[in-house]
């Protein structure tokens, strides 16, 4: 007994230790990774952000050094106050609270003490900066913009969040990140990455040189300059034009699908939103919530896009079969929709398709919508062929563009009235209002403006998007460089660009002409309503056009949708050709036209629901 | 038989797991002691080192030990005990203090520790006694002789202050049951401690529910003839009892903060997290520092050199007693595993040794031999693993420290060639 007492506990001892250790090492063995390990200090090393070029190689975006001073307080050592607080520009009495704070922070670790130095002070102090121990300078690089436009194109970068460190792990608390636009979309590419150094440190924090000889450390990878599509003169040149207006333009050259220009209004200057004011700034962006400054209306904003959707139901009704060019139906100052009249600015008289575009009949289109849903024997297949049609144009749905922003718009479906009316509760009449671009359907800028693309191409389009160049070499993504096709066969479509042709030569923009470009363009003028006090109120006109040029090899297709700018042929009408010229001209020729333009504000239309009194719409004057 | 020379008589197993043991500490300090800049293995200068010199000087002391006669440590292990206590007096107004304790002489070129020397002293001092044809350890006399042999250096010890080493001499008193003491001194020594344990981690209240259910069921299991003593029953319950409640009186009352600390540490007491999280950055750091380095090596460990805690000094004191942790950071769960499995199969093998011996006196020392190494093997590792709470003593032939090493190596190595010696003897 007493002999294997003593086995027995060794062998006891034994096992514990075993089994002690097997749930260390080998069931609460941690995640192997470096960056947890306290034992290591990961240093990065960042490369600078990639530049952003528009389409003919202007710069857009660029980067600008700034210097911060940092502290490490365990580290300083006494020091000549007076000079050092002339050198960096700060009160003693301010330096020693700074000082303390730091302290207060971390005695170890490195604090911003002034941050953003000029390139002058910098200059001046980095010489000296050696006799102050504890003290250096860290160089970042700031987003620097070489244009007060695009911001909504752009977009901006802001510290990570806790969301984004959730999300990724490549992120280190205080790295920057593209938040909206282009600075979002391609944040990888722009970004690069970041070098790592791994530093083997002791449990004092000390730094006791390379983890493993560095034979983990990776260099940064540099960041890659990108070249978008945007013509930045058109861009700039559009934002003058949108001064004191509120809505969206969007131009794209209908060959490639490439985003000439989408301007939103009102907007702001890009660099508002760098640097040390940057989160004031944003606040006051942020809050604006009347004229909506950070709301990119260009892609954003959904609307009944108006008459230039007669166009598309002219294309149905002439795939559908159910209508020729030469089909006429009558006008009678308006149409009737069981016993309701429903005006007609168009003068009145007998229409075929090509005066219906020109003077914008809604009681042809009223016709023409109807012969559609006629052909077949339920509204619902009706509704279904006709869905189908819209939808091939890239509306009712997101476009797929390279922009993280925007909004589906609606084509209505069978489904949607159903919910609204009841199964077969409801006909073509109940929907007329679409034949018009009114009622339930709404669109983007983009999505007009695509739209249009497709027509001017007579069929097909590419999906819009923004960039254009990678380090100089063109993009090869198939879902921007293949070809989408319509469900209207080719040959439909010339009488409709005939029409939208004489909407410059003889219809509703006839004044807004450019000598020497054949435009084809289609006027629309949209009613909305607010509420205010809880009445429904009717607004001045939306004023929308679109229109591509030249009419037989487009290179630009434009939507323009000012808000409250009563009729199509006013601001949205001017707004277009003035850009169709700037564009193709390079100049503008009519200068009167121009100069009304620019000076020319909306902000009275704006004022007016909030002024608290009577207000008139759609007032002539102008 | 008895021509044999000596290194055929010598057990070469034990011997080999011996120079497996240094060998693999001696790497471990190189590693938690390395620097960039001098990787230099025989820059004296160093710690490595330094505790090479001493692998080579403890060479010396194998060879001296071996050609001595076998019968000069029977003969002169009571000098030897008088040596020691000596040295151990001397402490008190020669003695070097490092780190606050006041354990070493200072003789120059090395530091002696004289309770490393104490330890092989009262093996041989406490063997000679109880293998004496006069002592019959029956005899409560005796006993307590034989306590005293081992209480003496302990005494003289704890005012270094060094309570770590001075616990190492009760380990000896497993000799003493080995040839004789009754084991319900054990059983009861052994109980007290789980009461002990017991009450600090369920309370009083469960201990008395525990002993009423134990009452219970040897009531229900005992043969129907069986005549219960009811009396002793009654005071047994009594004892544990009242045992209990002064347990949490002391605690509670008469313990230090500190002390409290420390058990609440061990027994994983404490479970509010910030306090917790206080206890780590305090008395919990050696603990929870080595356990988390030992559990980032995760099963195969890190690599010789690569492990970044022990690069780092993560580890306090982590070349001495926190050793252990350096293997399993570097070696990992392969590392950790070889050597508890060395250090099991060298205890086993010692005590086959121990029970072959014909004569009282190497046996007995042999059982000393395992008494004392395997208490510090038990606690020093224990502790490095979160088991056993913080005392310092050293993880024999790993540890860092030349006296250590040396006064292990002698403590074995005479009981090899006691071992060796065996035959003879016996005609």
């Amino acid at each position: 007994m007493k002999k294997i007492l003593l086995s027995s506990i060794i062998l006891i001892i034994g096992i514990t230790f075993i089994g002690r250790l097997s749930y260390l090492q080998i069931f609460s063995f941690p995640t192997d990774n470096l960056l947890e390990d306290p034992a290591i200090k990961p240093i990065y090393d960042y490369p600078e952000r990639g530049y952003i070029y528009d389409r003919n190689g202007k710069l857009l975006v660029g980067n600008d050094p700034a210097y911060d001073v940092m502290v490490i307080p365990r580290e300083v050592k006494p020091l000549d106050t007076l000079e050092f607080c002339k050198l960096i520009g700060l009160d003693k009495e301010v330096l020693i609270t700074k000082l303390k704070k730091a302290r207060v922070y971390s005695p170890r670790l490195p604090s911003v003490l002034v941050p953003q130095l000029s390139k002058e002070d910098y200059a001046k102090l980095q010489e000296k900066m050696r006799h102050f121990e504890g003290f250096y300078i860290q160089k970042r690089s700031l987003r620097y913009y070489d244009t007060k436009s695009a911001a909504n194109v752009l977009g901006y970068i802001s510290e990570v969040n806790e969301r984004d460190l959730a999300q990724n792990p490549y992120y280190v608390q205080g790295e920057l990140k593209g938040r909206t636009g282009v600075e979002k979309t391609y944040e990888d590419t722009l970004r690069g990455e970041k070098g790592i150094q791994y530093i083997q440190k002791d449990r004092f924090n000390r730094d006791i040189g390379p983890y493993k000889d560095g034979a983990l450390d990776t260099p940064p990878e540099q960041g890659r300059e990108i070249s978008i599509t945007i013509d930045k003169d058109l861009q700039e040149y559009g934002e003058l034009l949108m001064h004191g207006k509120r809505g969206g333009v969007v131009a794209l050259e209908p060959s490639s699908g490439e985003i000439l220009s989408m301007i939103s209004g009102p907007t702001y200057d890009p660099s508002l939103l760098v640097g040390r004011k940057r989160s004031k700034n944003y606040s006051k962006l942020h809050y604006d919530s009347i004229s909506k400054p950070l709301f990119d209306r260009s892609i954003s904003a959904e609307g009944s896009p108006g008459s230039p959707f007669k166009t598309l139901n002219a294309l149905i009704a002439l795939q559908e079969g159910v209508m020729t060019p030469e089909t006429k139906i009558k006008c009678y100052n308006g149409f009737y929709v069981g016993n309701t009249k429903r005006g007609c600015h168009c003068g009145g008289g007998v229409r075929d398709m090509n005066i219906g575009i020109y003077r914008s009949c809604n009681a042809y289109f009223a016709g023409t919508f109807r012969k559609i849903y006629d052909k077949y024997e339920t509204t619902d297949e009706g509704m279904d062929v006709w869905e189908k049609h819209m939808r091939s144009f890239g509306l009712g749905g997101y476009l797929g563009s390279d922009l993280h922003t925007g909004r589906p718009g609606r084509i209505p479906s069978k489904e949607y009235y159903d919910s609204w009316y009841g199964d077969n509760r409801w006909t073509s009449s109940f929907i007329i209002s679409n034949a018009i671009g009114q009622g339930e359907v709404a669109a983007t800028p983009i999505q007009l403006a695509n739209m249009t693309s497709a027509i001017a191409n007579r069929g097909h389009f590419f999906t819009p998007h923004i960039l254009k160049k990678v380090d100089g070499k063109d993009i090869t993504i198939p879902e921007f460089t293949e070809l989408k096709q319509t469900s209207i066969d080719r040959k439909h479509f010339e009488p409709i660009v005939r029409g939208m042709a004489n909407v410059y030569e003889k219809g509703t923009a006839r004044w807004v002409q450019v000598p020497g470009i054949e435009i084809a363009g289609k006027t629309g003028t949209v009613e909305n309503y607010t509420i205010i006090d809880s009445v429904k109120t009717q607004l001045t006109d939306h004023s929308v056009f679109v229109a591509f040029a030249p009419v037989n090899k487009p290179k630009i297709a434009i939507a323009v949708y000012i808000e409250n700018g009563y009729y199509g042929g006013r601001y949205a009408g001017h707004i277009a050709s003035l850009m169709i010229e700037k564009y193709i001209k390079g100049e503008i020729t009519r200068k009167d036209l121009e100069k009304r333009m620019l000076d020319r504000t909306l902000e009275h239309e704006y004022a007016k629901p909030y002024s608290g009194e009577e207000f008139k719409i759609n007032e002539y004057v102008w | 038989m008895s021509g044999k020379s000596l290194l055929k008589r010598i057990d070469w197993l034990t011997i080999f797991i011996y120079l497996a043991l240094v060998v693999i500490g001696w790497v471990s300090i190189y590693s938690s002691t390395f620097t960039e800049a001098d990787p230099s293995i025989f820059n004296f200068a160093t710690l490595h080192g330094k505790q090479l010199f001493f692998f080579g000087v403890s060479i010396i002391a194998i060879i001296v030990i071996m050609a001595l006669e076998a019968s000069f440590y029977e003969r002169f292990s009571s000098l030897m005990y008088v040596i020691s206590i000596v040295l151990l007096l001397g402490l008190f107004i020669f003695g070097k203090t490092i780190a606050g304790a006041t354990s070493w002489y200072d003789l120059g070129f090395f530091n002696l520790q004289p309770s490393e020397f104490a330890k092989v002293a009262s093996a041989l001092a406490l063997a000679k006694y109880l293998s004496d044809i006069q002592t019959d350890i029956k005899r409560p006399k005796h006993q307590l002789f034989a306590l005293g042999i081992i209480l003496l250096p302990a005494i003289l010890i704890v005012p270094q202050p060094d309570p770590g080493s001075a616990l190492v001499f009760f380990a000896l008193i497993f000799v003493i049951f080995r040839e004789g003491l009754p084991l319900y001194y054990l059983v009861i020594g052994l109980l007290t401690i789980l009461v002990f344990v017991a009450t600090l981690m369920f309370g009083t209240i469960w201990i008395a529910i525990i002993l009423g259910l134990l009452i219970v069921l040897f009531f229900l299991l005992k043969k129907k003839k069986f005549k219960v003593p009811i009396f002793p029953l009654i005071l047994v319950v009594v004892t544990t009892i009242l045992f209990s409640l002064s347990v949490d009186f002391v605690f509670n009352n008469v313990f230090e903060q500190r002390h409290r600390d420390r058990f609440s540490l061990w027994l994983r007491l404490e479970k509010d997290p910030n306090k917790l999280e206080q206890i780590r950055k305090t008395i919990g750091y050696n603990t929870y520092q080595s356990e988390k380095a030992i559990e980032s090596g995760g099963f195969f460990g890190k690599g010789f050199l690569e492990g970044t805690r022990t690069k780092g000094d993560f580890v306090p004191e982590q070349h001495t007693d926190y050793i252990f942790s350096t293997v399993g950071e570097e070696w990992g769960f392969l590392g950790t595993a070889l050597v508890i499995l060395l250090f099991t199969i060298l205890f086993l093998r010692l005590v086959y040794l121990a029970e072959r011996q014909k004569n009282a006196f190497p046996r007995m020392y042999g059982y000393g031999v395992i008494s004392i190494l395997l208490i510090h093997y038990f606690i020093n590792i224990g502790m490095v693993i979160g088991i056993l709470p913080t005392i310092g003593i050293p993880l024999p032939f790993f540890s860092y420290g030349g006296s250590g090493l040396l006064f292990f190596t002698i403590l074995l190595f005479i009981f090899l060639k006691l071992d060796s010696n065996r035959l003879k003897e016996g005609i």
